[in-house]
């Protein structure tokens, strides 16, 4: 079993050298370590999410299940698999051709490169491969004690909540809470926001009426905070955390599945960056350096491979790719900013080129501040859509099928926007912790054209109620109609709302 | 050995396989076992179990896409998973896959542990076949054994020392020369015949049939993957029965009445007429809604069932699939007339998803 994970002599030389390249072109990665495995022990750490390490549960059986059948089948085969940590981890298959090791290296050192620059990065635990170890101490003490189909059935439930987390959460401070100061003297302290000014300049810096009525919309907040919580809040679990009657061994469980949870966003959120950022680079540095003429057809054919399209499918290597590209190209040649937007001469725009060089510079500051959302919003552009042939599906009832619905830029850059925020997930908040002023619990669905699974969405209430333990509502809209959604422990029920 | 995974893959599959944990059995699936889509691609099926959460429903979500086509033109295929690394999305989890049919067999024979079937008649039925075993120093000249023949002569040369290696010229002689042999040998043979019997009364439904179909198509590549020559009959009946192709067998609606023993009495002709019992193994597989014409009709059903058909076969398969119209009483008749009968298989089918079960039903004995 424990069968030597250390690279070959060879392999440690393409290692060497293609670290020398990734150096070379400016890439600042968190050092990568390589161990070399068999394709079972391969789809072993991938159904474990790249963690080893990691707790029991029956649900990395059956994604190794999967794998396995996939791969025996040879439906599939995983290439790459690097893990988001200081230092980075990283496997190669055992049986690759060397071309093959050497893309991955190349397309690994791209990866962690992002991980460490990237901003949506800059908050996750950097030595998760140790907290996984530790989750995973935690949970087997919890099982020793309480027995594994308990804590098996309590991490289900947790599961079933994974993604209620907020994605941003972590980028903002602390929420500050404001119980140090009594609320009545809040109240008494609250007044208008008073800029410095000279005594004379007051009545026109400070006007009294809109101070006045800035100290109203404070009082009103403050009315406000009394309810609980006092904002609607996107991070359900945390708020299960902190406020639902849980076992101490529930709470730590729960606090595992947020946490890895979180671990795991940043790699949702930017999953056309990222595997874009680390192809670009895959692709740099095989065609430009360490590429041996002899494997120039294995390499175009698994770079086509893995670029490849379906129609219907985004391909996140492909589009990501592309859009680095094609920045760094439009940097390089000038094609941006308010000169080259306002030339409409086709002609002129197609030969554009003001010789800057800033292509690569741009790329990499691209890499550091963007997210998948903000990337595509800034970079998607009219001819680019057009040259990847993107276009917009949607389902057609009577056809009982998908159809190309339109070709236009705008709505194509919507639709990727829509399907891109919150990763593809339903937006729930948490806005009232004490509903029906019987400790009920509400929740609200921000509905913004697509319906929730309902039958999905109803066991789901069951679940968090098994956390809540008192009754769980959730409001959303049902065939055009607001509706309420209740769960009491023992029945489902549906109200329309006015 | 050991690997890290095994314990949650073992506890994955005892829940899957309903030992464990009741309450996840609700959120299985079976996953797609058949799309006959293109000549043989096929989905292997894959049980997975899918933990609910809030999430969008599906159909009228949409999303953007990638190629070529025109607006309003239907695109390829379903919303699937991309790239090939192992993400942390879940996709559709149906694994599409060219595969030849034996390779299909195999994996359904995998998937469901089906045993191998054991054929009657291997002991009385031989046939005689010929074929090349070795090589012998005289036979016709047309099954000369070119490089043989000049291999014996170079032995021959150098031995006699005439072979001259700067020269390197070789002569057979009459004695060099080598031929290929052939011995006869009896092969014990074994036959099958499958005999699908549908009920095409106006209760069977599109969604009846293409029940069927499927389960057909399964057992049919099952059994050629146990037996060289397979042979099909279909039977289609009403109130009365013929025999027919493949193709009328899948596809045509009759309708009318019930009458159960015309399908089985032309099931007698057809084996009497073409497939002597003794050399063949026979599957008659009949497929109904349960709905017959009267109790007189079951009766004389039976008598066939119990004189002729379960005599002369491996083993009768009767499935009943589920209709809104049919009363169903059939497999009841059955089950009373053959009470632990091991030759007589019986499986209900309500829906698609039973189909897999129905399989391993039918093909799980190995007779």
């Amino acid at each position: 079993m424990f069968e030597n994970r250390q690279l070959t002599p060879r392999l440690e030389e393409l290692r060497t050298q293609i670290r020398a390249y990734a150096v070379d072109f400016g890439l600042d990665f968190f050092e990568v370590i390589y161990e070399l495995v068999d394709y079972d022990e391969m789809n072993m750490i991938a159904s474990y999410g790249g963690f080893p390490t990691r707790y029991p549960h029956w649900r990395f059986g059956m994604q190794f299940e999967e794998l396995q059948k996939s791969y025996s089948y040879g439906l599939s085969k995983i290439y790459e698999l690097v893990i988001n940590n200081d230092p980075c981890y990283a496997y190669l298959m055992r049986s690759n051709p060397e071309v093959d090791q050497k893309l991955v290296m190349s397309h690994v050192y791209g990866h962690s490169d992002f991980f460490k620059n990237n901003y949506w990065f800059s908050k996750t635990n950097r030595k998760m491969v140790d907290e996984m170890a530790n989750h995973a101490v935690r949970v087997r003490r919890h099982i020793d004690k309480y027995g594994l189909d308990e804590v098996e059935q309590f991490i289900d439930v947790c599961l079933s909540l994974e993604n209620l987390v907020d994605p941003h959460a972590p980028y903002f401070g602390e929420h500050k809470t404001s119980s140090e100061e009594s609320r009545e003297e809040q109240r008494l302290a609250a007044t208008g926001t008073k800029f410095r000014t000279k005594p004379y300049m007051e009545e026109f810096v400070n006007p009294p009426q809109v101070l006045a009525a800035e100290k109203e919309v404070r009082l009103k907040e403050l009315d406000r905070e009394e309810r609980f919580p006092a904002k609607p809040q996107r991070d359900v679990l945390t708020f299960l955390i902190n406020h639902a009657p849980l076992r101490h061994w529930q709470r730590d469980v729960l606090e595992i599945i947020r946490d890895e949870a979180y671990y795991f966003a940043p790699q949702g959120m930017t999953k056309i960056m990222n595997e874009g950022w680390a192809s670009f680079w895959h692709s740099k540095i095989m065609t430009t350096k360490a590429l041996d003429s002899t494997e120039i057809i294995d390499y175009a054919d698994h770079h086509s491979g893995t670029m490849g399209t379906r129609p219907g499918v985004l391909n996140p290597y492909k589009v990501g790719i592309e859009l680095f590209r094609d920045i760094e190209e439009r940097w390089n040649t000038g094609r941006f900013g308010p000169e080259y937007d306002a030339c409409d001469d086709y002609s002129k725009r197609q030969s554009w080129d003001l010789k800057l060089g800033l292509g690569r510079e741009k790329i990499f500051e691209v890499r550091k501040i963007y997210n998948d959302i903000t990337f595509i919003d800034e970079y998607l552009t009219p001819e680019f859509c057009n040259q990847s042939q993107l276009f917009t599906y949607k389902f057609d009832r009577h056809a009982g099928n998908y159809v190309i619905d339109s070709r236009e830029f705008k709505s194509i850059k919507e639709k990727l926007l829509d399907s891109l925020s919150n990763m593809g997930r339903p937006v729930i908040n948490v806005d009232d912790g004490n509903f029906k002023n019987r400790g009920d619990l509400h929740m609200t669905h921000q509905y913004q054209g697509v319906p929730l699974k309902l039958d999905y969405a109803r066991a789901t209430l069951e679940n968090i109620h098994k956390i809540w333990s008192r009754g769980v509502h959730l409001e959303t809209e049902v065939d055009g109609k607001r509706k309420l959604l209740s769960y009491n422990g023992s029945r489902h029920e549906e109200k329309v709302l006015g | 050995m050991v690997r890290r995974v095994d314990p949650d893959s073992r506890r994955f599959r005892d829940i899957v396989r309903g030992k464990i944990r009741e309450n996840l059995k609700h959120y299985i699936s079976r996953g797609e076992l058949i799309a006959r889509q293109g000549k043989n691609s096929v989905s292997v099926p894959l049980p997975q179990i899918d933990i609910p959460n809030f999430r969008f429903g599906k159909p009228e979500q949409g999303g953007v896409g990638q190629g070529p086509g025109e607006e309003g033109q239907p695109i390829g295929g379903e919303e699937a998973e991309a790239g090939p690394e192992a993400g942390d999305q879940p996709g559709e989890h149906v694994l599409e896959v060219d595969v030849s049919l034996e390779e299909l067999a195999e994996i359904l024979g995998e998937e469901l542990e089906l045993p191998n079937i054991e054929p009657k008649g291997t002991d009385s039925v031989h046939t005689m076949k010929e074929r090349y075993t070795g090589i012998d120093s005289q036979g016709p000249e047309s099954l000369r054994h070119f490089k043989r023949t000049f291999k014996a002569a170079l032995k021959r040369q150098i031995q006699t020392g005439v072979y001259d290696p700067k020269n390197p010229i070789i002569i057979p002689m009459r004695d060099d020369r080598r031929y290929r042999s052939w011995k006869t040998q009896s092969i014990p043979q074994s036959n099958a015949v499958i005999i699908y019997m549908m009920d095409v009364s106006g209760s069977m439904g599109n969604e009846q049939k293409e029940i069927v179909r499927i389960e057909s198509f399964w057992l049919d590549t099952w059994l050629k993957s146990q037996y060289e020559n397979i042979e099909t009959r279909y039977i289609i009946h009403d109130a009365a029965a013929k025999v027919v192709d493949a193709h009328t067998f899948f596809n045509v609606r009759e309708s009318g009445g019930t009458k159960i023993s015309s399908a089985y009495k032309l099931a007698k002709e057809v084996i009497e007429k073409e497939f002597p019992p003794s050399e063949w193994n026979i599957y008659p597989f009949h497929f109904s809604d349960g709905d017959n014409w009267g109790g007189d009709d079951t009766t004389l059903c039976m008598d066939i069932l119990n004189e002729q058909l379960m005599p002369w076969s491996n083993v009768f398969c009767y499935g009943q699939v589920k209709s809104a119209y049919g009363s169903g009483q059939f497999i009841k008749d059955l089950r009373e007339a053959f009470p632990d009968d091991d030759r007589m298989i019986l499986s209900e089918i309500n829906s698609r998803d039973e189909i897999l079960n129905s399989l391993k039903t039918f093909l799980g004995k190995g007779r």
